[in-house]
């Protein structure tokens, strides 16, 4: 049994101890809306927060994050409102399959909590998930509408 | 209240549907209700649930509380048709846009129906423009029969009531009724006879730059259920393992290792060529498919490789037999009697669409029914693959259409993924079973951006006029195995090869020469190809705007200019003056800063791109801004044109900097991301983008049309910053990155 601690609630789950992250909160835990695009780390849509930075979920094995803080894409709203960064989502109509949405929604999210300002440099490097859609000018000017609120 | 596929259940149909692509007449008696496992998945955006009601005509339910649900069998997948259809629905209706959503038939009701709400082939670039007619005279015929319904109420006569906003009004006493107060009484009238449709002048909602209706927030929150995110009681997962080697086959399996292993329940065949392995989870069958020794019999393609592909489409450049696409004047005689001849060498690759949601679907089989819920861009296309596996009769096969994480043409025509779930559900009757291919399956399985080269001659005056143009293509044919019989009612000849190129037509070639030979010696291979967003249109432009700029230099012309001279459609032409005037073609770039442009028609639209790049050290790519131009004829939702056009430019710039897939020994070599990139937000160029509405009864696409003109306009441009042309995608394989 491995103890996690998923969007502040505990569970115990009975996987092969390498089964990674993203595998374990998608079926076991039933979180869904953290996705699978590549396994190996590259794409960015298994993208959850641990310990509050932008981890990828499909290379994380499950037995080293028992006692972090993971939070996924299911825990940025609350009582029904949207985070400032989805409600800017919205309003500027980011997504188009929207598949790619949560990892984006998180990397971003990990970046303004940590530095509510940056540059577009910064923005660049904390945000490099693929999107096939091609959805990146909508995203960068979603971060902006945040960063200047 | 019943649901209409209770309403129909026992009617007997004889269908001559398009499930049909496989040429199959089916007689329909459909007695299936909605199964238990379908009321298990929620509403919304599936097909999951029972139509809505009351319908007014086929296209539009008005609710008592006026809400509107549109529906629509185009399948949304980021690309904004749903909101467009719905938009163009709604405009005739007359409704009050907020109260709309929408609804998918599923593809069995549709039969049922004798397909009354049209294709759901959604490819193409078709969405809107081969539906506008019959959705706005879906929305009209709703609105007419919403103001018959009141006058009847008020026994007056329906010319002098008025609808606006989901309200009609009787004009001289100024009475008022909703649309939700009369939609029961108007979902009895009979379908209007005539269906006149408002002028494009009197649009108020075509046109307008409205918010999505297919679930923003939901896409922003996880809620969106995508087809991989599916949960059915006492569903299983599968893994699947195809033979590497295109046409091979397994020659046998031990799954000894694997069933011993957690969560295995079943190790299964697929096919003659896969083997799969059902398991509790994702992870636990993709684990133990790692485990199962599969012996292959690579069939005849095992020698086969890029190099040897490489040399038969090199002698297809030079070789007898090839298909005329398009041609005028005389060419041979253009090249006797030139005073100058250019002349140069293109090659574009195999591509993979590498949806972000690799491909899965969701089957479960029983003597009596099989269900297959499937990501797909053709429902019907589906339910005929549905049927085919089953071993069913149709009147027991159902397919409910779940979101999709990116289509670009992957999952249409080509349903191997929804084959190979039933295939593997009927092993375990009774059980859903969902198949998730992993991100190596899909980038080794797929169905493949053709392959082509392209020999191209010039052929000047003494007064440097050109005098013709000679394109020789030699590569692969989508439609040979794909539609072969399009391939043998023309003698043998695809003719989407010569998509941009044609004589006439939404996908002509916008110059004129004074002679013209385009032909294409095809060279198929055992990579199975497929329709790549923007398809054929991607090397063609590639191919002839990079000419074009090869020209305009060996004539010592500007590059606009020199376009000018030969494009023979006004449409065409303003496109490009569209984008020449935005990238500031008339003043000199800023030191240091470089440009290109390409235009193009494709799926019906007049497209085109120029661009400011800058080149640091020699390769490194930095793409500054990007304008682009389209004439669709009508723009429907503008804002969502713009996302598309920005969308599109990232497909094709990640294609020609990143993308090729590459054979040796028969199989795919590239397996993920790292060797099959696709470029970043920090590559990402500011995209501005002109729409120009050209109008005329021949509506164009918006989804594909603009990718073919973003690698051309950009490898003009690097020409001018480094004096190189690079004619071989992708540009990793010479060095040049893009950052």
């Amino acid at each position: 049994m491995i103890d996690l601690n998923v969007n502040g609630k505990k569970y115990k789950v009975d996987v092969d101890p390498n089964t990674p992250l993203l595998w374990v909160i998608r079926e076991q835990i039933g979180l869904t809306g953290t996705k699978y695009g590549c396994g190996i780390g590259a794409c960015g849509a298994c993208t959850v927060l641990f310990d509050g930075k932008a981890m990828r979920s499909c290379v994380l094995p499950v037995s080293a994050v028992a006692g972090n803080k993971i939070e996924t894409i299911e825990s940025l709203e609350k009582n029904g409102q949207l985070s400032k960064i989805q409600q800017a989502w919205v309003d500027h109509q980011v997504p188009q399959c929207g598949y790619c949405q949560s990892g984006m929604v998180m990397a971003t999210t990990a970046l303004l909590r940590s530095n509510p300002k940056p540059t577009d440099n910064q923005i660049d490097e904390a945000v490099s998930n693929i999107c096939r859609c091609g959805t990146f000018q909508q995203v960068r000017e979603a971060i902006h509408a945040v960063s200047k609120a | 209240m019943t649901t209409s596929i209770t309403n129909t259940s026992r009617r007997h149909f004889i269908v001559g549907a398009s499930a049909i692509s496989a040429g199959l007449a089916i007689g329909f008696d459909f007695s299936i209700g909605i199964s238990e496992a379908n009321a298990a998945m929620g509403t919304g955006t599936t097909s999951m649930t029972p139509l809505s009601t009351p319908e007014i005509g086929v296209w539009v339910v008005i609710k008592p509380n006026d809400d509107v649900v549109v529906r629509i069998v185009r399948s949304e997948m980021g690309q904004g048709t749903i909101t467009g259809l719905a938009q163009m629905v709604a405009e005739e209706l007359q409704c009050d846009w907020k109260k709309v959503s929408y609804e998918y038939p599923s593809p069995a009701e549709s039969l049922l129906r004798k397909q009354v709400w049209g294709s759901f082939s959604t490819g193409g670039s078709r969405g809107i423009r081969t539906s506008e007619q019959y959705v706005r005279k879906g929305g009209a015929a709703a609105r007419m029969m919403l103001i018959q319904a009141a006058a009847n109420s008020w026994n007056v006569s329906p010319n002098e009531c008025i609808a606006l906003n989901s309200v009609i009004t009787h004009t001289p006493t100024g009475r008022t009724v909703t649309f939700g107060k009369v939609s029961v009484a108007a979902s009895q009238l009979p379908l209007p006879s005539e269906i006149p449709l408002k002028d494009p002048k009197e649009w108020k909602l075509i046109g307008q730059p409205v918010n999505r209706i297919d679930g923003v927030p939901d896409k922003v929150t996880g809620r969106q259920v995508y087809a991989i995110d599916l949960k059915l009681p006492g569903m299983l997962v599968a893994n699947i393992k195809e033979c590497p080697v295109f046409g091979g086959k397994v020659k046998s399996y031990d799954a000894t290792k694997a069933l011993a292993m957690k969560g295995v329940k079943k190790v299964v065949p697929v096919g003659d060529s896969a083997v799969a392995v059902v398991a509790d989870t994702f992870w636990q069958a993709k684990t133990a498919l790692e485990q199962v020794d599969i012996v292959w019999d690579n069939g005849p393609n095992a020698n086969v490789s890029s190099a040897t592909i490489l040399k038969y489409l090199q002698d297809g450049l030079t070789a007898d037999d090839a298909f005329v696409g398009n041609s005028n004047g005389d060419m041979k005689e253009a090249i006797a009697k030139s005073s100058k001849t250019v002349e140069s060498t293109f090659f574009y690759p195999f591509l993979n669409h590498a949806t972000l949601e690799p491909m899965n679907a969701s089957a479960k089989w029983t003597p009596e029914l099989c269900e297959a819920w499937v990501p797909t861009q053709d429902g019907e296309a589906s339910l005929a693959a549905v049927i085919a596996a089953s071993g069913l009769p149709a009147e027991k096969c159902n397919v409910y259409k779940v979101n999709l994480g990116g289509g670009f043409g992957r999952r249409g025509a080509f349903q191997d993924y929804t084959t190979q779930a039933v295939n593997i559900a009927k092993q375990m009757p009774g059980t859903p079973i969902k198949l998730i291919w992993t991100r190596e399956e899909d980038m080794t399985q797929g169905r493949y951006h053709p392959i082509m080269m392209c020999k191209l001659t010039g052929t000047f005056d003494d007064k440097q006029n050109l005098t013709g143009l000679n394109m020789r293509l030699s590569g692969q044919s989508i439609l040979t195995s794909v539609r072969p019989a399009v391939v043998a009612a023309n003698k043998g000849k695809d003719p989407l090869v010569f998509q941009g190129l044609d004589s006439s037509g939404e996908a002509s070639l916008n110059y004129s020469f004074p002679n013209l030979m385009v032909d294409h010696s095809m060279r198929n291979t055992s990579v199975p190809p497929g329709f790549w967003r923007g398809v054929n249109a991607n090397q063609n432009a590639v191919f002839l705007e990079s000419f074009m700029d090869e020209l305009a230099d060996a004539a010592g012309a500007d590059p606009v200019e020199f376009r000018r001279k030969y494009i023979s459609n006004p449409r065409a032409l303003e496109v490009l003056n569209a984008v020449a005037k935005g990238i500031g073609w008339d003043k000199p770039a800023p030191a240091g800063i470089y440009r290109g442009v390409a235009q193009m028609k494709a799926f019906g639209s007049y497209v085109s791109a120029a661009c400011e790049i800058s080149v640091t050290n020699g390769n490194e790519v930095k793409i500054h801004r990007m304008v682009a131009a389209t004439d669709p004829g009508y723009v429907v939702n503008p804002a969502q044109v713009k996302r598309q056009i920005a969308g599109s430019f990232v497909y094709g710039l990640s294609a020609l900097f990143e993308e090729e897939i590459t054979i040796e020994n028969g199989a795919v070599v590239q397996r993920n991301f790292d060797s099959f990139n696709s470029i970043r937000l920090s590559q990402m160029p500011k995209v501005e983008t002109i729409l120009i509405q050209g109008g005329g009864s021949e509506w164009g696409g918006v989804g594909e049309p603009t990718i073919c003109v973003a690698a051309p306009a950009v490898l003009n441009a690097i020409y001018r910053a480094t004096g190189k042309r690079y004619r071989t995608a992708p540009l990793k394989n010479s060095g040049i990155k893009l950052v």
